[in-house]
């Protein structure tokens, strides 16, 4: 065996590790460790927020800072496929 | 790619409207019913690739050049960016919701339990959704064009 595929056999090792660990250590389904959470987020979207949506409350209001990469995600990917194709055109 | 047979270009004459419509709709109605900015500005993409389709990229290319549609990009990430500044200098907080608290434009509070029907609540949450919503139909679309226009010229197969 060369030195490359005794490289990539310990990353598969060690990859499957990790993955193997984080699905034992998985907390039960259906259960979250933190619930007062959801239970602030139920009760005042309505006072806080003025809205009656409260997955938009999240995404905007609460979990603003998220929306705000996913939108870089955005931007980021629409300058890529710009400057990528510009040299095709005649 | 070139246009399409007649009864597809009428097919899409009729729906394209549609789609405008509801595609709108769900981004001005993202904070009271499901979807949202991203969702409707999703919607209102789909019928443009459909008018791609239909009638060919260069058709499409003449009527709109992606420099427009490129600077409406911008122009949605400046708004979104913006509001959450207002928010930090209002409110004292990044993201902070500040029309809430005036009771001006967007600024009621729905009652608890109410109906879906009162627009007119959700303080940033609806500027935030027309932001987010023209970032992505001039993003998605911007995409779609000129992966279509410049791949005009290649061989098919």
């Amino acid at each position: 065996m060369d030195k490359r595929t005794i490289i990539s056999l310990l990353a598969l090792v060690v990859v499957a590790v990790f993955l193997a660990m984080s699905m034992i250590m998985l907390h039960q389904f259906g259960e979250p460790e933190r619930m007062p959470m959801d239970d602030y987020i139920i009760t005042n979207t309505q006072s806080e927020t003025g809205t009656n949506n409260g997955v938009t409350a999240v995404v905007f209001d609460y979990r603003g800072f998220d929306t705000l990469g996913e939108a870089t995600i955005l931007f980021a990917a629409v300058a890529g496929v710009v400057a990528l194709f510009r040299g095709f055109k005649k | 790619m070139n246009e399409m047979s007649k009864i597809v270009r009428t097919m899409s004459n009729i729906l394209f409207p549609l789609i405008l419509v509801f595609g709108f709709y769900v981004i001005m109605h993202g904070h009271l019913t499901p979807g949202g900015g991203f969702q409707g500005g999703a919607v209102v993409a789909s019928g443009c690739a459909m008018l791609l389709v239909a009638y060919g990229s260069t058709w499409v290319h003449k009527k709109v050049k992606e420099s427009l549609l490129s600077s409406f990009e911008s122009i949605g990430a400046v708004m979104f960016i913006s509001l959450a500044i207002l928010g930090l200098i209002i409110g004292g907080v990044f993201f902070s919701n500040f029309l809430v608290s005036l009771h001006s434009i967007f600024g009621n509070i729905p009652p608890s339990g109410s109906t879906l029907s009162d627009v007119n609540t959700g303080g940033v949450l609806p500027l935030m959704n027309i932001a987010v919503g023209v970032k992505v139909i001039a993003g998605l679309f911007v995409v779609v064009l000129v992966m279509a226009y410049a791949s005009k010229g290649l061989k098919e197969g």
